[in-house]
């Protein structure tokens, strides 16, 4: 009965822009109304699909994918949390450094792109560089906004308590800067399957769902462009998902105080 | 032992208290210019690096020769050139994105129905980023001047529908209600009562698209382009002239920064009407 009722409440007419569009598409390719080369048809879409699942390419690319993603994201972290806090913890730092590294967020993400690829060649070490560079700017950022909002009169109780820096970091700071933490973090996750996406497109081909994208349009693959658009969606739609669950379990302790 | 905080903690509050409100104008320069102190040592020490051939001018062009092609390119009017093609694509795609983007935002805001048939497949597109649709778009529209609009208009557009969106749903009731007592047409609805309330959102989404747009044309431009300013880059990338690689970098930065800073601008104008008056 409860399943009953929330099917009846379920809103559906978020499904019917989407189920017509894919009516038009089947219908269009089924009656040859566009040209096939050109449009592939759904059915084509999903053998493409099916394909490259079953002879493992599929998890070829993808892991490859996700490997990059995460040695990136990784280290775009680790640069990011050091850094952020430097510039959080030390006026002085803010003082010194802190305009260059507002001025040089200024720059594009991909306009680094020509730069990396001069340093660093055209490889996995150029790839994963670019990713940790998308990753460090949103990470860093909210780093440092996080500590800088740790309130005066809490960092005053810790003065008065005498805590020892190491305490200070771990009953003052990362509580205060937890939230703005986890906001870094997830766009992080977000920037870093971005720029996973660019890194294939722009260096040189080695295994990788953006890089199979690029394949399938230079050989005129539309199944094959379409379903790793989709696998693209899916998995940044999946890495949002787990980024915001993980961020409430978490930050739970702050909802009972 | 219970008083000593209490001491530590005056004098401290005070200190920060005098600097704050009594700093003569003359240390305020003084700290502005000392942010500069930072970068200007860096970039002595790259000159000094590439003049003792610690790295190859190669590898690293050196500030003067950055400044040097900068100048050149600003001569020639070849900057100029480049920009005002990338401007203008960034320009055609903000105006198409933007207007799909009212159209649907507004539309949605007025009505639930809409809204609720339409709203869930946006989000789903809007999830792929444009990187992601610029292989399918190629395919569709090839890499022509359509592709650039369409991929700068895709980005412009989320922001802009979200912030209409939101913009209309949170005008507070009563003034609708006011705009039904009085029995406002739509028209008059939109023009007096929902668009000025929906300014403000409305504005950050722009603002927010404009900047998106900008990054997206760079994008779009280093993938597939044969003018514009990330070609400039792309065509020093190839010849291994990283001087122009830089100043291609410098340009994208600062005219992000002055898009963004105009609107700022244009949003603080536009609102004055609305400051409280308390």
């Amino acid at each position: 009965m409860a399943l009953l009722s929330l099917i009846s409440r379920y809103d559906w007419r978020g499904w019917v822009l989407p189920l017509a569009l894919l009516l038009v598409w089947t219908l269009s390719t089924a009656f040859d109304w566009v040209d096939t080369r050109l449009l592939a048809s759904p059915l084509a879409v999903l053998s493409a699909f099916s394909k490259a699942a079953l002879s493992g390419e599929l998890w070829v690319d993808l892991s490859a994918s996700l490997i990059r993603n995460l040695n990136g994201f990784a280290l775009g972290v680790l640069a990011g949390l050091l850094f952020g806090g430097l510039l959080g913890l030390s006026r002085q730092a803010e003082h010194w450094i802190g305009p260059t590294f507002h001025a040089l967020k200024q720059i594009a993400l991909f306009a680094w792109i020509p730069l990396l690829s001069a340093w660093f060649g055209f490889g996995e070490p150029a790839k994963v560089t670019f990713i940790a560079l998308a990753v460090f700017y949103p990470v860093a950022l909210n780093t440092f906004e996080g500590i800088r909002s740790v309130r005066r009169e809490l960092y005053e109780v810790a003065q008065v308590l005498r805590l020892s820096p190491l305490q200070r970091l771990r009953y003052l700071v990362l509580p205060s800067a937890a939230p703005a933490l986890f906001t870094g973090l997830h766009l992080g996750l977000i920037y870093a399957w971005l720029a996973t996406l660019g890194a294939e497109y722009f260096f040189s081909a080695a295994p990788g769902i953006g890089n199979s994208m690029i394949d399938g349009r230079e050989h005129f693959h539309m199944d094959q462009v379409l379903y790793g658009l989709m696998v693209v969606g899916a998995v940044g739609l999946l890495l949002n998902r787990l980024a915001q669950s993980l961020e409430r379990r978490l930050l739970r302790w702050r909802d009972h105080r | 032992m219970s008083n000593l905080p209490l001491i530590s903690w005056r004098p401290l509050s005070l200190r920060a208290d005098i600097s704050r409100f009594s700093a003569p104008s003359l240390l305020w320069v003084g700290s502005k210019a000392s942010a500069l102190v930072f970068p200007a040592l860096l970039l002595v020490l790259w000159q000094v690096a590439v003049n003792r051939h610690w790295v190859s001018a190669q590898i690293l062009p050196p500030p003067s020769l950055v400044l040097e092609s900068l100048l050149q390119l600003w001569h020639s009017g070849d900057l100029w050139r480049e920009l005002s093609i990338s401007l203008e694509r960034v320009l055609i795609g903000f105006v198409l994105g933007s207007a799909a983007g009212l159209l649907l935002g507004i539309g949605m805001g007025l009505s639930r129905t809409l809204e609720a048939y339409v709203l869930p497949s946006f989000q789903a597109i809007s999830q792929v980023p444009v990187l992601g649709w610029i292989p399918l778009l190629m395919m569709l529209v090839g890499i022509d001047e359509s592709l650039k609009y369409l991929v700068i208009a895709k980005a412009v557009m989320v922001p802009i529908t979200l912030n209409a969106l939101a913009g209309i749903r949170n005008i507070p009731k009563g003034y609708l209600e006011v705009a039904q007592v009085y029995q406002l047409g739509l028209a008059q609805r939109l023009r007096r009562v929902i668009l000025p309330a929906a300014l403000p959102s409305l504005f950050t989404g722009v603002r927010f698209a404009l900047t998106k747009g900008w990054i997206a044309l760079v994008t779009v431009e280093l993938l597939a382009s044969s003018e514009g300013i990330g070609y400039l880059m792309v065509d020093g990338r190839q010849m291994f002239q990283l001087d122009l690689v830089i100043v291609g970098m410098l340009v994208i930065g600062v005219v992000g920064l002055l898009l963004d800073q105009g609107l700022a601008w244009v949003e603080m104008r536009l609102q004055r009407w609305q400051r409280p008056a308390f």
